[in-house]
C-alpha cells in the first residue's frame, strides 16, 4: 500500500508549509542565538513571515498591521537599543546543568500538549482556509472601531497620549 | 492571441508574470536612471558629464556619439570586477545580508502600484490595503541601512545608520499623514480606487476635467509634503545626511565595496523610481495622460467626438508610457533638488520634519475632514467654501502661533541668527579698522 496523506497537497498547502517552516525556524532562532542582534533579526523575520501567512488567509489588514506595528516600528526600536548598548554575545551567563532544566522541559511539553489537545481537533475539522470576502477589511474594522468599540478605542488613544507626554516629561526635565 | 494564452494560465503563473512586468522594467531602468542623473546634473551645473563611452569612429573618420548612454554599463562592469573586500572586523552574516535587505523594500514597494488600466496585468496585488502596504514596506527600509551601519563595525557607519533610521522614522509620520488625507478624500485604501476617484469630474463641478488630487487645495498641500518626505525616505540630497561625505566618509556603506555597494546604489535608485510612481498614482491621476475626461467630451461635445474617442484610445493603450513619463518627471525633480539645494543640518532636518511637515499634514487632515462633511451636507460648492474658510482660519492660527518674531516656537531659540541676536552662535567679527 503506497503511503498517502489524509489530505491532498495543494499549492496553498505548499505555500503555507514553506512560510510556516520559515516562521518556526525563525522562532527557534530567537531563542537559540547567542547574539542579541541576531535574535532580534530572527524575531523580525518571524513577524514578517507571519504577516504573509495572514495574507494567504486573505486577512490583509491583520497582516499589514503586523508589519507596520511589529516589524516596522517595535522591532526597529529594539534593534536601536541593542545596537546603541552594543550588546554582544553573552558568554558570561553559562548555567550548570541542573534539575531545573529537566523540570522546565517537562512542563513545556505538558503545556504544548495541553494547547494541542484544545487546538488540533478544531483545526482538523476546518475546511475553509481563507477568510470570507470582506472579513476584517479596513472598512469593517473602522466601522466596528467607531461604533461598538468606540469607548475602548478612545481610552486607548488617551493612554497613548499619556505615554507620549510622560516620555517627553522624562526625557526633558527642564521644559 | 498572447492575451488568450495569458488568460487561460493558472493564477499563480499570472501573478508571476505581473511581478516580472514590474521588477524587470525597474531593473532595466536603473542604469538609464544613473545615466540620466549624471547627464542632467552636469547640464544643470554647466559641465559636460559622461559622454565618451559608446562613441564609435567610422572608417571615414566620422564619429557617432550616443551621448555616453553606455556609461552605466561600463560602470557596472567596473563594479563587478573590483576587488570585493570584506573587512576583518565586520559581523559577517549581517554584513552580507544587509544589502539584500536594503534592496528588498525598493522592489516590494511596487506591489500595489497600478501602472495601467488592465486589471489582469496590474497591479501585482489589488488588495484593499494598498496604501497601508506602501507605508508598511517603506518603513522596512530602515533595516537595510541600520544593519549595514551596525555590521560595518565602524563608528562612521553606525552614525550613518542611526541618522538614517532617525530620519526615516521622523519623515514616515508626515508621509503617512499626507497620504492619509488622500485616503480620506477617496474613501478607500485601494490604489486602483484612488486612480478611479481621480477620473471623476474636477472638484465635482467641472465635468470636462479629471479630479487629479494635485489640483485640489488640500491635495496640493499633501503632494508637497509627500514629495519632501519621499526625498527624505530615499536618503537623497538635500536629505542625504546618512551618507554625508564630509562628516561620515560614506555613512552606512563605508565598509562596502564592489557589488555589495552597487546593490545599495541600485536599491536607492529603484526606491526613487517607485516612489515617483507612488506620487503619480496618488496625486497625479496615475496612468492618465492629461486631466481631461475624454468620454465626457465625446458624449457632450459632438464636434470633437471623434478626436476625443481617439485620444481616449491613446490614453488607455499607451497608459504605461504616460506612467513612465510621470515617473521620469519626478526622477528629474529628484536630480533637480540635488543640483539646487545644499545638505540640511541635522537640527534643520528634525525641525522641518516634526515642526513643519507633521503639523501641516495634520492641519490638512482636518481640512479634508471638514471638506467631506460639508460636501455631504451642502454639496460640492459648500464643501469648497468650507475649505476656503478652514484654510483662512488655519493661516490665522499659524500667524498667531508664530508670534512677532516670525518663527515657530518660543523666541530666542534659534531662527534669529541672521538678525544678530544675543543668542547667536558666532560673535560678530571684531572691527580692525
Amino acid at each position: 500500500m503506497p503511503f498517502s496523506l489524509p489530505f491532498p497537497i495543494t499549492p496553498e498547502l505548499g505555500v503555507f508549509a514553506a512560510m510556516a517552516g520559515v516562521a518556526a525556524l525563525a522562532a527557534v532562532g530567537v531563542v537559540f542565538f547567542q547574539d542579541a542582534v541576531r535574535s532580534a533579526l530572527c524575531l523580525v523575520l518571524n513577524f514578517f513571515v507571519l504577516a504573509f501567512i495572514y495574507f494567504t488567509l486573505s486577512a490583509e489588514m491583520l497582516g499589514i498591521t503586523q508589519i507596520v506595528v511589529y516589524a516596522g516600528a517595535i522591532m526597529v526600536l529594539f534593534l536601536f537599543v541593542i545596537m546603541l548598548l552594543n550588546l554582544g554575545a553573552t558568554s558570561a551567563i553559562k548555567e550548570k546543568l541542573d534539575a531545573k532544566k529537566y523540570v522546565g522541559l517537562g512542563l513545556g511539553v505538558v503545556m504544548a500538549m495541553t494547547i494541542a489537545v484544545q487546538v488540533i481537533p478544531a483545526l482538523a475539522s476546518s475546511t475553509t482556509v481563507r477568510a470570507p470576502d470582506g472579513f476584517g477589511s479596513p472598512q469593517a474594522i473602522g466601522r466596528s472601531l467607531m461604533t461598538h468599540y468606540v469607548f475602548s478605542f478612545e481610552v486607548a488613544s488617551i493612554l497613548l497620549m499619556v505615554g507620549i507626554v510622560g516620555s517627553i516629561l522624562l526625557a526633558k526635565r527642564r521644559l | 492571441m498572447l492575451w488568450d494564452w495569458f488568460i487561460q494560465l493558472h493564477p499563480v503563473w499570472q501573478a508571476l508574470i505581473r511581478v516580472l512586468l514590474v521588477v524587470l522594467p525597474i531593473l532595466l531602468l536603473v542604469p538609464g536612471m544613473i545615466w540620466w542623473e549624471r547627464r542632467l546634473l552636469s547640464w544643470m551645473q554647466d559641465r559636460i558629464g559622461p559622454n565618451r563611452v559608446a562613441t564609435f569612429t567610422l572608417k571615414g573618420g566620422k564619429k557617432i556619439s550616443l551621448f555616453g548612454l553606455l556609461q552605466p554599463i561600463a560602470d557596472g562592469v567596473k563594479l563587478f570586477f573590483k576587488e570585493d573586500i570584506t573587512p576583518a572586523a565586520v559581523d559577517r552574516v549581517i554584513y552580507f545580508i544587509a544589502p539584500a535587505i536594503a534592496l528588498f523594500p525598493a522592489f516590494a514597494l511596487a506591489g500595489t502600484l497600478p501602472w495601467g488600466p488592465i486589471k489582469e496585468l496590474t497591479p501585482i496585488a489589488d488588495v484593499n490595503i494598498g496604501v497601508l502596504y506602501l507605508l508598511a514596506i517603506s518603513s522596512l527600509g530602515v533595516y537595510g541601512v541600520v544593519l549595514a551601519g551596525y555590521a560595518g563595525n565602524n563608528k562612521y557607519s553606525l552614525m550613518g545608520g542611526l541618522r538614517a533610521s532617525a530620519q526615516l522614522i521622523s519623515y514616515e509620520l508626515a508621509m503617512g499623514m499626507s497620504v492619509g488625507c488622500m485616503v480620506l478624500a477617496t474613501g478607500s485604501l485601494r490604489m486602483t480606487d484612488m486612480v478611479k476617484a481621480q477620473e471623476e469630474a474636477l472638484w465635482g463641478v467641472v465635468p470636462a476635467l479629471q479630479n487629479w488630487y494635485a489640483f485640489t487645495p488640500f491635495g496640493f498641500v499633501s503632494m508637497v509634503i509627500f514629495l519632501i518626505c519621499m526625498v527624505a525616505e530615499t536618503n537623497r540630497a538635500p536629505f542625504d545626511l546618512p551618507e554625508a561625505e564630509n562628516e561620515l566618509i560614506a555613512g552606512y556603506h563605508t565598509e562596502y565595496s564592489s557589488m555589495k555597494f552597487a546593490v545599495f546604489f541600485m536599491g536607492e535608485y529603484a526606491a526613487m523610481f517607485v516612489f515617483s510612481g507612488v506620487l503619480s498614482v496618488i496625486f497625479l491621476g496615475g496612468y492618465n495622460a492629461l486631466p481631461i475626461r475624454w468620454d465626457w467630451v465625446a458624449a457632450n461635445v459632438p464636434a470633437l467626438s471623434t478626436v476625443a474617442n481617439a485620444f481616449q484610445g491613446l490614453n488607455a493603450w499607451l497608459a504605461p508610457v504616460w506612467f513612465l513619463g510621470k515617473c521620469t518627471f519626478f526622477l528629474s525633480v529628484y536630480i533637480w533638488l540635488r543640483a539646487t539645494l545644499p545638505r540640511l543640518r541635522y537640527d534643520q532636518l528634525m525641525s522641518l520634519g516634526w515642526k513643519s511637515l507633521l503639523p501641516a499634514a495634520l492641519a490638512n487632515f482636518i481640512v479634508v475632514m471638514i471638506w467631506i462633511y460639508c460636501t455631504r451636507l451642502y454639496g460640492p460648492v459648500g464643501g469648497w467654501a468650507s475649505v476656503a474658510v478652514a484654510a483662512v482660519l488655519i493661516a490665522a492660527i499659524i500667524q498667531g502661533v508664530r508670534g512677532p518674531h516670525g518663527h515657530l516656537g518660543r523666541p530666542g531659540q534659534g531662527g534669529e541668527l541672521s538678525k544678530g541676536s544675543k543668542d547667536a552662535v558666532f560673535p560678530p567679527f571684531p572691527d580692525h579698522s
